[in-house]
Formats: structure tokens, sequence, C-alpha cells
């Protein structure tokens, strides 16, 4: 165990330190524009909802903030990895007995704070603005004002329907929703713990027996979007998707008609409109 | 004779005998008591009482079998106390009760490795199933189990991956001491994880389980048989974590030797009591929720059961109210083997000691109010979202004084690249991808995207997989030469290494993608559109099947045929163990050590030499 110790290292002139934080600022300024402009518009899960575009800010803002700190920890993993390499072969020398430094300390301390109250702000700010497009339960604390069309989306193993209490209380395999219109999504269910994911617009509510789990939409323009199941289910939790659309207020009345048409030789015998159902018990055993 | 006697006296053999045995006796025990039916031995007519007592029945007949109870009854019959069970003896040992803590160590290492190993091919058919979007291999149910089996067998195993193996063979040697504060029940901590495992093995008669390792009601009421051995599983590997954390605890607080201050403990045994308490307090939680779970399947209690007045988010708040704490089990010691690995390959202190300590400490603090993030589009409580959005951001403070203490280590130090130093540098890139995605499902409008998705699944793989099992194998390749007193070889590690390295970034990154274009867990069909980058994971996780295997072979080559002495101080450390010979001897110590620093003193002068050999006259210069 050889152990000599060895004179202090920044004998040659050069201070590491300021060498290490003149590359990571050098390196963080030119990358994190480029990744804020270059990566966040990729960012899911796009443009088609007003939570979508919500959820695209959220993700570019914590990528701005996330690509700085990469950049350090690689800027001084490669400088040391690089500079503080022990000679091949030969004896075991020692590096300097540096045990403390109470200004490093501090100052990481201090950044680490700042970084992490500001992102748990922002988050919080924006998720108060309307949601963001989560499932809230049934007393929903993020209300966003103005006129809404109610749809109810009742979850069972394995497929979603949906039901509209506005337009006579008929159920569709079908999700249809009007362009430009803020939706509130009743998410129910009538067995195991499912989760509607309306993937392009940036919905996801659990859906649970006897729970409302409430989560509001702001649709934008007519497409389609997919809708999939994101908590495991069962035996087909995988096939558990379908695609759902947005369409213009008239091709929506019109579809609304032809579903009441469609679907009046069994609305009679529908169990009236809930927010929540009852489900079987499940029972087993000895 | 000699050889026949081992067979026939308490070894693993009579354990699995009597475990069948008990099996029998349980299941027909409760056909009794519940309504003797036509057909006894047939499986279609089980019911879970059945189910429960058989394995129940199994366990004691298998710990019985070990020779768990002979100590208890000899006490009851007027025998004087005796500390120790079959300490010395060849390699029958490793197949009994044993309470050296050095041999619970090694049997550790085996038996995870065993169930790392099984867990390690589950993952190998998932991804052979998702090679094509429609599902092609496996039926749907088996796909389940085989998922479900992964996740559990990897948690559950894993909670004492390092624990088990170094902390139970070390922690006693880094305090100086001579055993652990409770022998048996350490012995214990091990058989009850064998048992377990191979409980959870067996689902595959039953059925199987659909639930993943969360195991949600309603859906766990729905299940089969299967089910049952999950939940045993899992009870069974919380009271052997509970036991595990209590006498790491016990031994730290009551068994150091003089000197050994609590600022001069190697920051691997601070490590140690963050995750140890942890233990200590969640896994309760997890056996008293499966105990309601149980009772619901089998006696039709409604504990969870939204129909009969339950709540299945009774469940969910206490599964993950176990299940957050249990993923910083997972971390917080590859955070300690980071650390303590640090100063003797860069030849420096360790910078900072105190603030590591805290960090460690803080983040078992936090891991307590964060685990609601885990239900934040649920629909509980959906008042509290941002409390849990902050607690949640406010882990990566503590966890970032593990990473400007080990960052600072480095710092100007003498780096010596050697395999466990190449897996400790992987830990930080792993962890800081894994971390920074951390921020992503933390934050609640990011979270609605990526939550239940690849993208959540990519996050835990790269802080548990990247964060515990990277470290895993450089405590392995750090320790196991002075465990079993033999070399490994160094350019087979490297390899293993650099195979692993690369075939896990090449797994898990994409996963990042795939969950941000919108592809949900646990699917046995995705989008046609995924395919592409699903193939790419797919391979990448056969060659990282391939890098274990490498790993493996070294193990096996190295341990059983060429057989390199170690020598006792290979890596030039200050710290205890390896004063001592390779492998230790029986009783550690022949005199109890007295510390005068901590183990880091690299360049301040010649290393203090704690251990006393037997000859040496009393007094100290």
């Amino acid at each position: 165990m050889a152990a000599e110790p060895m004179a202090a290292r920044p004998s040659d002139g050069v201070s590491h330190g300021r060498r290490v934080i003149t590359a990571w600022l050098v390196v963080s300024a030119i990358a994190t524009p480029l990744v804020v402009v270059l990566v966040g518009p990729l960012l899911p899960p796009g443009n088609a909802s007003t939570q979508a575009s919500q959820q695209v800010i959220d993700n570019t803002v914590i990528t701005g903030i996330v690509t700085p700190v990469v950049c350090l920890i690689f800027v001084f993993f490669v400088y040391a990895l690089l500079n503080f390499r022990a000679p091949k072969g030969g004896a075991l020398v020692d590096g300097p007995p540096l045990r403390n430094h109470a200004g490093i300390q501090i100052a990481w301390m201090v950044i680490t704070s700042v970084t992490v109250l500001f992102l748990a702000g922002f988050g919080t700010y924006e998720l108060l603005q309307n949601g963001a497009g989560g499932g809230q339960g049934p007393s929903p604390v993020a209300v966003p004002g103005g006129k809404k069309i109610a749809v109810q989306v009742i979850a069972q193993q394995w497929e979603f329907t949906y039901r509209y209490p506005g337009f006579g209380g008929f159920e569709s395999h079908e999700l249809v929703l009007p362009e430009d219109t803020y939706v509130v999504l009743h998410v129910t269910s009538l067995d195991v713990v499912h989760s509607f994911w309306a993937y392009e617009l940036g919905v996801k509510a659990d859906a649970n027996p006897r729970v409302d789990n409430v989560a509001f939409v702001r649709t934008k323009a007519p497409g389609m979007f997919q809708v999939r199941c994101a908590e495991l289910c069962g035996l087909w939790h995988g096939y558990m998707y379908n695609n759902g659309h947005v369409v213009s207020a008239d091709q929506f009345h019109a579809w609304v008609k032809s579903q009441q048409a469609l679907y009046k030789p069994i609305a009679k015998y529908l169990p009236g409109f809930r927010r929540e159902y009852l489900p079987a018990p499940v029972r087993r055993g000895g | 004779m000699a050889a026949a006697r081992r067979l026939i006296g308490f070894n693993l053999l009579t354990a699995i005998v009597l475990g069948i045995g008990g099996w029998y006796a349980g299941w027909f025990g409760a056909h009794a008591i519940t309504g003797p039916s036509l057909d006894w031995f047939s499986a279609a007519d089980y019911n879970e009482v059945s189910v429960f007592m058989a394995y129940i029945g199994g366990v004691i007949g298998f710990l019985a079998g070990l020779g768990f109870l002979n100590y208890p009854f000899a006490r009851l019959r007027g025998y004087p106390p005796s500390l120790r069970e079959k300490e010395t003896g060849g390699w029958s040992r490793y197949f009994s009760l044993c309470t050296d803590h050095k041999v619970v160590g090694i049997q550790y290492l085996w038996g995870i490795g065993l169930f790392f190993f099984i867990g390690g091919l589950n993952a190998m058919l998932i991804r052979t199933e998702l090679l094509r979007p429609a599902h092609q291999v496996f039926p749907a149910g088996t796909y389940l189990t085989i998922v479900g089996m992964h996740g559990t067998m990897m948690m559950g195993m894993m909670s004492s991956g390092i624990l088990g193996p170094f902390a139970n063979y070390f922690v006693p040697i880094l305090i100086g001491a001579r055993r652990m504060a409770f022998p048996r029940i350490e012995a214990l901590t091990f058989w009850l994880l064998m048992a377990a495992g191979g409980i959870l093995t067996t689902t595959i008669f039953f059925g199987g389980f659909p639930t993943g390792w969360t195991g949600y009601p309603p859906l766990e009421s729905q299940a089969n048989a299967g089910m049952d051995c999950y939940i045993l599983f899992f009870a069974l590997v919380g009271i052997s974590m509970t036991l595990l954390g209590l006498n790491m605890i016990a031994t730290i607080l009551t068994m150091r030797a003089p000197g050994l201050t609590w600022t001069r403990l190697p920051i691997f045994v601070w490590g140690v009591i963050s995750t140890a308490s942890l233990m200590v307090l969640a896994a309760p939680v997890l056996i008293a929720t499966l105990g309601m779970a149980a009772f619901d399947r089998a006696i039709n209690t409604t504990f969870f059961v939204a129909g009969g007045g339950g709540s299945n988010y009774l469940y969910q708040n206490l599964f993950w109210v176990f299940g957050h704490p249990e993923v910083y089990i997972l971390a917080l010691p590859g955070f300690a083997i980071v650390l303590e690995l640090l100063p003797v390959f860069s030849r420096k202190p360790l910078w900072g000691y105190r603030l590591a300590v805290a960090g460690l400490l803080g983040v078992t603090l936090l891991s307590w109010m964060v685990w609601q993030h885990h239900l934040f589009v649920s629909g509980i409580n959906g008042d509290l979202r941002p409390f849990y959005m902050l607690s949640t951001e406010l882990i990566s403070i503590p966890t970032g004084f593990t990473f400007i203490c080990g960052m600072m280590t480095i710092w100007r130090g003498q780096i010596r690249f050697t395999v466990p130093m190449l897996f400790c540098l992987a830990w930080f890139f792993n962890f800081l991808l894994g971390g920074l995605s951390g921020v992503f499902l933390s934050d609640v409008p990011s979270d609605v995207t990526t939550h239940g998705s690849f993208f959540s699944m990519a996050h835990f793989h790269y802080t548990i997989m990247g964060g515990l099992i990277f470290t895993f194998f450089a405590a392995v390749y750090y320790w196991v030469p002075k465990m079993t007193g033999w070399q490994l070889n160094e350019r087979l590690g490297k390899i293993h290494f650099w195979t692993m390295f690369v075939f896990f970034n090449s797994t898990f990154a994409p996963l990042f993608a795939l969950g941000f274009m919108g592809m949900p867990r646990r699917v046995v069909t995705y989008d046609p559109s995924f395919q592409f980058l699903n193939d790419w994971v797919s391979v990448s996780a056969f060659l990282l099947g391939i890098s274990m295997l490498v790993f493996l072979f070294n193990l096996v080559w190295s341990l059983a045929f060429k057989k390199v002495p170690a020598e006792a101080n290979p890596w030039g450390s200050r710290s205890i163990e390896f004063q001592l010979p390779s492998p230790v001897p029986v009783h550690n110590f022949d005199r109890i050590p007295v510390f005068t620093d901590d183990p880091y003193g690299y360049g301040e002068g010649p290393a203090p030499q704690w251990v006393v050999p037997a000859g040496a006259p009393a007094g100290r210069e």
C-alpha cells in the first residue's frame, strides 16, 4: 500500500475548475437553445388540444432546464477522466487530500434548490390553469371557465364506450368530439382499473369502479386521435385501443342524430345516466 | 458414511422434502376444514384457503427441514443458550442453516443471482414477444404472467441485492465485529427469500397472475390461484426485508468497535442504515396490505372491493406507501457503493463526507412523502398533486449531494480504470439520465402523457438497473475476490462492462422515445409504426443478455477452474476488510480492532493498521 503524498497538482499554473466551468458555460450556451429549438417541437403530445399544447410547453421547459445539467455532468466527466488518470503501471500514488470545500457545497445546494423550486412552481402554475388534461377525481380543483359539453367514458374489459348525457344519454362505441369546444370527460369503470388515454389530446385519466374521474380538454381543429388503455387491466389490455375523431360542429350534430337513431331501439333498456356505476362485487373464495 | 449423514441432516434436501410434505399437509388440512370436496387431488377443485394454507405449510416445513426449529425446541428442553450453528465444515454449510455472516453473504450472492437470472430470462421472453406488433409467441395470459414475474422477481429479490450479499458479509467486518447482532435471524432472512422465490416460480402451475408487480385490485380479485403465489411471495419478501433491516440497524447501532464514531463510519455502512430503516418501516405496510388482499380473496372480506364498501384506491395508496420507499431500497445501496469505491480508485478522500451522509438520509426521509406521484392521474386527491410534485422534485436535491460528492472525489485524483471503477462511473451516466427523466414524470402536466407509458418504464430501468445492477456488479468485482479468495478475470470483466454498458443504453434509451410516441406499458400488441424501435430494443436486449452470460462465464471460470489466489489487498484500499486475509477467517478478527480514523485518508500519510494479529503484544504503540 504505497501511499506517498503527492504534491498539489495544479502547480502547472492552470485552474482546472475555471476551465471546466468555462467549458460548461460555452457548451450549454450553444446546446440549450439548439435543443429547445430543434427538439422542442418534436416533444409530445402535439397540438391537437389546448392541454396538449400546454404539455408540449412543459416538456420544452423541462428539456431546456435539463440540458445544462446534462452538459455540466458530461463536460465534468470528460475533463476529469481525460486529465486525472493515474499513470499505467508503477506504484500507487495518492491524490491531494481534499476533503471539503464550503463554497462548492453551498453553491451546489443553492443552484439545485432554485432549479427544483422553479420547476415545482412552474408545474403547479401550468397544472392549475385547466388541469393539464389529467384526471382530477370527482371534485376537480382546476376547473376552466366557460361552456362545456360532457362526455362520459365508461371503461370495461376490454373496451371504452362513451355516453353523451347532454344529447339524450345515448352510449356509443366511438368517441366523436366537436372542434374548438371545451369537453368534460367523466371517466369511470364497470370492473377493474383502466386508464383512458387520448394521446394526441393530451388526456389521461384512470377509470376506477365507482369513481367519477373528471378531466378537461379543449379540442382544436378537426382530426383523428388515438385512444388507448394505459393501466394493466387483464388479458386483452394490449388490444384496448381505437380511434376517436374531432369533427366540425355540423358533422358532430349529424353524427349525434345518427347515433340517436341507431341506439333508439335499445335506449330504453339502458340504465339511467349516473356519474359513477356500482360494479357487481367481484367475489371468490372459500 | 459421513456423506450420507450429511444428506440426512438438516439441509436444503430435507428442507425441500419437508417443504413438499408441509405443502400437502396444508392443502389437505384446509380442504378438511373448508368442507371436504369430492376430489381432493384435483387442481380444479381448489379454493383460495387451501392454496394459502398449502404454501404456509410448505414454508413451515421448509424452515423446519433446514433446522430453524431445532434451537427453539432445544431451549424449551432446557439446553443452554448457544450462539452459533454450523459455522465450520465444507461445502455443506452453504446448503444449510449457517450463522456465519460470511457464509450467509455468499449464499445470498448465489441465491439472488439465481433469481436474477430467472427474472432476466423473463425479460428475454418479453422482448421476444414484442418483436412483432401483433401478438405472436405467447398466449396473452402467459405473456402477462411473464411480465408480472419479471417485475415481481426483480423488485422482490433484488431489494436485498446489495444488502443481502455485501452488507451481510462486510458490515460486521467494516464495523469491527465478529458477527451480526442476530445470526439466526440473518440466516432466516436468506432462506425465507429462497422460499419466496420458489413460491413465485410455482405460480405457473396455478395459471399465473395478470396484474404485473403492482397487483392492483379489482383485477387481483378476479385472477386465479396464481395470484395467491404473488401475494405469498411478496409477503415473505416483506418479512425477510423487515428482519434483514432490523438486524442491520441493531448490528450497526450496538456492535461498532471502539473508536468507530459516526463520522468514521464507512459511507457504505451509512447507506446500509438508510436502506435498512426504509426496509423496516416500509415492508410491514406491504405485508399488511397483502394480508388484506389475501383476506379479500380467501374469506370474502371487501377491503379493496368498491361494491362492498371498500376501495381499490386504498390498495393503491397502501401499495405505494411501500412501493416508493421500495424503489429507494433498490437505489440507495447503489449510491453508497459508488461513494465507497470512488475514493479507492481515485486515491483521494471521500469529498464532503457529511454532505454525502446528509444526501443518503435526505433521500430516506423524502422518499416517504412522494408516493402519490404514482397516482397523479388516478383521480385520488387531485388537490394534493402540487404537494407531491414539489416533494418529488425535492428529492433531486439530496440525490444531487451524492453526485457532487462523487464528482469532487474523483476531481484531481489518480483515477484507475479498474472494472469496479468503470461500473461506478457508468452509474453517473445512467443515474443522470434516469434521474432527469424522472423530472418529466414528476411534473404533472408532462406526466399526463408519460404516465403508464414506456417512458416511465425506461425511467425506472435507468434508475434501478442502471443504478442498482451496475453498482451490484461494481461490488461483485470489488469484493468477490475478498469473499472467495479467488481473483476474477480482469479482461473478461472489461468485456462484460463494455458490452453491458453499450447494450443497456441501446436497450433502454429508445424506450424513452417509444413512451413519448405513445406506447403504453405491459401491452402484448402495439401500433405497427413502433415496430422498428421495438425490434432495435429487442435485439439490444438479447445482446445485453449475452453480456450477462459473459459475466456468468467469468464467475464460473475464475472461481471454479482458473482459481488464481487473490491478494489480501488487490486494490490498495485503506478499508479494514482489505487488512484481513482473503477469504476472511471464520471469526474475522483475532482481536477486536480499535479504529483511529475513517478509511478514506488517501494522501494523508500511511494507512493505519487496525487489524492486530493474534501473536501481537497486548499493548499498542
